[in-house]
């Protein structure tokens, strides 16, 4: 096949390629066609149809550009198309794709648009087309913001159905069958007399035909894999220690290389002494790199315990150096010049807050850290001609941006290959990891170099949650909430990260009040208001980013002023949701719950809700106040995400959401001293452990008319629900994250 | 020195004070046993030392000579499953998975001294084993229904 026409196909709405006698598909949905990125490295016997399915004589190979941090992403992307491939589960096989503009992420429009995800007016939707035009420019492929399905859901089934209509007008070409005679079943094309042509046995042939560009989609009545319980392509590797993470990769002749970095993030290195570290065995070199020192060695351990050995003298910390300093710089921050954007201004605020007596509260939300269980490591060999990195990353385009910076490479000479990883949770959208990489690499050109951080290294060079305060002022009336002020202050988490990435975001930063401003309750006179605090210590996107925050603090002041009304928790944030679909959510947890029903002595129980990523939440918490401290029973969540793909895949993202929003509540921060995070390890920091963890009710509804993401919406409510529980049980109101400092738990 | 590992004897030539989690990773290239806090804070390195639940990150090598150690890749294979792994795919426990390994080698040891343990015996032996992405309910189903399996066998 000639590459001409290869390129001349691009043109079309639908494009597929054939690369020396392969075929890959394309479906693109905008007018300029993305490259397909499958094409440079098509072999003889191969095809591929879009950027999504490459298939040859042996293998169909279905690209998930999504990365899968652990929420199991890749077999919903396969299931999208496979679905429409008349694939069987399984009968493929998948690849994280090289990076590429053709995977741009549509989902971050939703995101970034300032309108509530429940508003679906003209306007709203208009905006959102612009912006994920401006992402198409961009070429913006990542994985966050719980956008993968959002992104994929159309998408990738429309790649799906060209795959299979391109291919039974191949078995047509072949045979001389009429196209609509033909079916598809297992990954054939099923001719009338019952014979069976294996796609991968037309693939040659497929690769020469004009692609079909009319597809239709599959009514969801006829799906066979979407809305059923699948087997994850990869929980036998998980399950028995197979699966290779980046961590366990080797690649021929590596060094490793353990790090130390200034833990006063952004400082200097003032000086170094390696010449004990030197002397140890197995260490073959000490390499000054940005902010430290690196040790390579011919193991893990002897490279980790050669950097600690290294004496080091460090610079001072571009932040302030105490909490109470960081603490102080949000309490300044609640001042017009600080106002980054008033989200809502309903009703008659002033008036409300001047007709009774004015209730008020403060809340704070700390830092805290990622710290998923693989640590962060990468391998990266750079040569005179480019680099081959191998990391888990959820900005594929950034990391080869990074290495290209430090190499002096152009960026289509930086191969990344993306690995599955052990858990993230926002801490692999960051790249100081990959260029300290690539800065050791550089200095030993020829040479694979392996990094691994020890624990101690990742807490201490994590970019945390952002810290945030709230302070509330509002007045009941009648037994109902009537005026309800929110102000909420925190440094911008895109501020931070848009400097470290050179990609900064115009306009209000959405996240300082996320979780608050976006719930769709009509109370007579409200008013949310975001501050932008001063930046601080260096802050990252943590699983929900702002609304982890935004979210305790809103829903914590909403259940004290329904106390102060002497109202019914439940039934007064049912009166007052103005969602058809929120308020549903409302009502099926209510009912999960049997809300109202007799408890135990000493029992509690707490609602809370919140919306997030497009997705309403309610959960509703069961607590035991015990001798030893309080005990969490049982968690009922209801949440709408409009087509739950994998029941199964669903239930477990949700309750582990639970799990992560409850256990950092309970006994989670960071604190700087000395401007160096005081918790070291997991003994300080731990999250949530076996004995902690409830029964987890789960209900997904499918009322919302836009696929949704459910990896971090389930995380803001767990918090506020906890606290209104813990209030229910005890009487004691706990208005600051985490909880441990105030009240003991079993 | 040598060691035992899923009943090979191997040699290798490391420190005493290696920990036997690097021994096995990195000398061995065992990759099933994960690194997690190197502080036995986590359990992603559980593996067996004569039949009973370590932290391999706080075994010294020289202490591991000589005792039979067993890791998840010993205790069953993708082809031939311990129960426990067939219970951990029915539920579809792993999200990440990084620490099922050690879960499981931790699991294992748990039903070896007690073939039916309650809710509270499952808490208080697994919840020296961290999971970040919030495991747990399937984690505790799964145990049950190994158990049972075990039970019938």
């Amino acid at each position: 096949m000639g590459r001409a026409r290869t390129i001349a196909r691009r043109t079309f709405l639908v494009g597929s390629a054939a690369i020396l006698g392969g075929v890959a598909f394309g479906t693109y949905l905008v007018k300029r066609s993305l490259p397909n990125p499958l094409e440079a490295d098509l072999a003889d016997g191969e095809a591929t149809f879009n950027a999504w399915v490459k298939i040859d004589a042996d293998t169909i190979t279905l690209i998930t550009p999504h990365a899968d941090l652990g929420q199991g992403v890749v077999s919903s992307q396969a299931a999208l198309i496979a679905e429409e491939m008349d694939l069987d589960f399984g009968q493929f096989e998948t690849s994280f794709g090289t990076p590429s503009s053709a995977y741009y992420n549509t989902g971050f429009a939703d995101g970034g648009a300032p309108f509530m995800a429940t508003d679906d007016s003209f306007k709203a939707d208009a905006v959102r087309s612009v912006l994920s035009g401006v992402l198409k420019i961009a070429g913006l492929q990542g994985t966050g913001g719980s956008t993968s399905m959002p992104d994929s859901f159309e998408k990738l089934r429309h790649a799906g159905a060209v795959a299979r209509e391109t291919l039974k007008l191949a078995a047509s070409q072949q045979t001389g069958v009429p196209v609509s005679e033909l079916t598809t079943r297992s990954g054939a094309v099923i001719l009338p007399d019952g014979i069976s042509l294996p796609y991968t046995s037309l693939a040659g042939v497929a690769a020469t035909v004009e692609p079909v560009q009319d597809v239709t989609l599959r009514d969801p009545s006829e799906w066979r894999l979407i809305g059923k319980s699948m087997q994850r392509l990869d929980i036998v590797p998980k399950s028995t220690g197979t699966l290779a993470y980046g961590i366990d990769l080797m690649v021929d002749g590596m060094v490793h290389a353990a790090v130390r970095v200034n833990p006063r993030k952004g400082g200097e290195m003032l000086s170094f002494d390696a010449t004990y570290a030197k002397s140890m065995r197995g260490v073959s070199d000490v390499i000054e790199i940005t902010g430290g020192v690196a040790v390579i060695a011919d193991n893990t351990w002897r490279a980790t315990q050669a950097v600690n050995a290294v004496d080091v003298e460090w610079g001072d910390a571009p932040y302030p150096a105490e909490m109470a300093e960081h603490w102080k710089t949000l309490e300044d921050s609640f001042t017009p010049e600080h106002l980054d954007s008033t989200w809502r201004d309903d009703g008659d605020v002033e008036g409300g807050l001047a007709s009774g007596t004015v209730f008020e509260a403060e809340y704070r939300s700390p830092y805290v850290a990622h710290a998923p269980l693989e640590p962060l490591n990468a391998i990266i060999t750079v040569t005179d001609d480019g680099a081959e990195v191998w990391a888990g990353h959820q900005g594929p385009g950034q990391v080869q941006i990074m290495v290209a910076a430090i190499t002096g490479h152009d960026v289509e000479n930086i191969i990344f290959h993306n690995q599955y990883m052990g858990g993230s949770f926002g801490h692999r959208l960051e790249g100081e990891f990959i260029k300290q990489t690539a800065e050791i690499a550089n200095q030993m050109r020829g040479t694979p170099v392996k990094i691994t951080y020890s624990r101690e290294e990742d807490f201490a060079q994590d970019f945390p949650r952002q810290i945030a305060m709230g302070r509330g002022k509002g007045t009941v009336s009648n037994g109902q909430v009537n005026t309800f002020d929110l102000s909420i202050a925190s440094p911008s988490v895109f501020a931070s990260q848009g400097g470290r990435s050179g990609m900064a975001v115009p306009g209000p930063d959405a996240t300082i009040a996320e979780g608050a401003w976006n719930n769709p309750y009509a109370i007579p006179n409200s008013r949310i208001q975001a501050f932008r605090a001063p930046e601080l210590a260096p802050v990252s996107s943590w699983r929900s980013v702002g609304a982890p925050s935004g979210g305790f603090i809103f829903d914590s002041f909403l259940d004290e002023l329904i106390h102060e009304a002497g109202a019914d928790p439940m039934a007064e944030r049912i009166r007052l949701m103005d969602h058809d679909v929120s308020r549903i959510v409302l009502e099926t947890v209510a009912e999960m719950s049997s809300w109202g029903g007799e408890l135990k002595p000493n029992q509690g129980r707490g609602v809370a809700f919140v919306e997030s990523f497009g997705v309403p939440v309610a959960e509703v918490v069961e607590v035991t106040a015990t001798d030893r401290g309080i005990k969490i029973d049982k968690v009922w969540v209801a949440c709408d995400v409009g087509t739950v793909i994998d029941p199964i895949n669903f239930e477990n993202n949700v309750q582990g959401g639970v799990i992560w929003g409850l256990g950092h509540a309970i006994n989670s921060e960071i604190t700087y001293s000395d401007g160096i995070a005081e918790q070291t390890n997991y003994h300080a920091h731990e999250g949530m452990r076996m004995f902690q963890c409830p029964e987890i009710f789960v209900h997904g509804l499918e009322n919302g008319h836009k696929v949704r993401g459910i990896g971090e919406p389930p995380v803001p409510p767990a918090a506020p629900a906890l606290a209104n529980a813990i209030f229910a049980a005890t009487g004691q109101r706990i208005r600051e994250m985490p909880f441990n400092k105030f009240i003991d738990f079993v | 020195m040598q060691l035992t590992v899923n009943d090979q004897l191997r040699d290798v030539d490391v420190e005493d004070d290696m920990p036997l989690l690097w021994v096995l990773r990195d000398e061995l290239g065992i990759m099933g046993v994960k690194y997690g806090c190197g502080i036995a804070q986590c359990g992603a390195c559980t593996v067996q030392m004569d039949g009973v639940a370590v932290r391999s990150c706080q075994v010294a090598a020289a202490t591991a000579a000589g005792a039979e150690i067993k890791t998840i890749e010993g205790l069953g294979t993708p082809d031939n499953m311990h129960a426990l792994q067939d219970a951990w795919i029915e539920h579809q426990v792993a999200q990440c998975g990084y620490c099922q390994s050690g879960q499981i080698m931790q699991a294992v040891t748990l039903l070896d001294m007690n073939p039916e343990p309650t809710d509270d015996d499952i808490d208080a032996v697994m919840s020296g084993n961290l999971c970040r992405c919030g495991t747990y309910p399937r984690i505790r189903a799964a145990i049950k229904t190994a158990a049972a399996k075990m039970q019938e066998a």
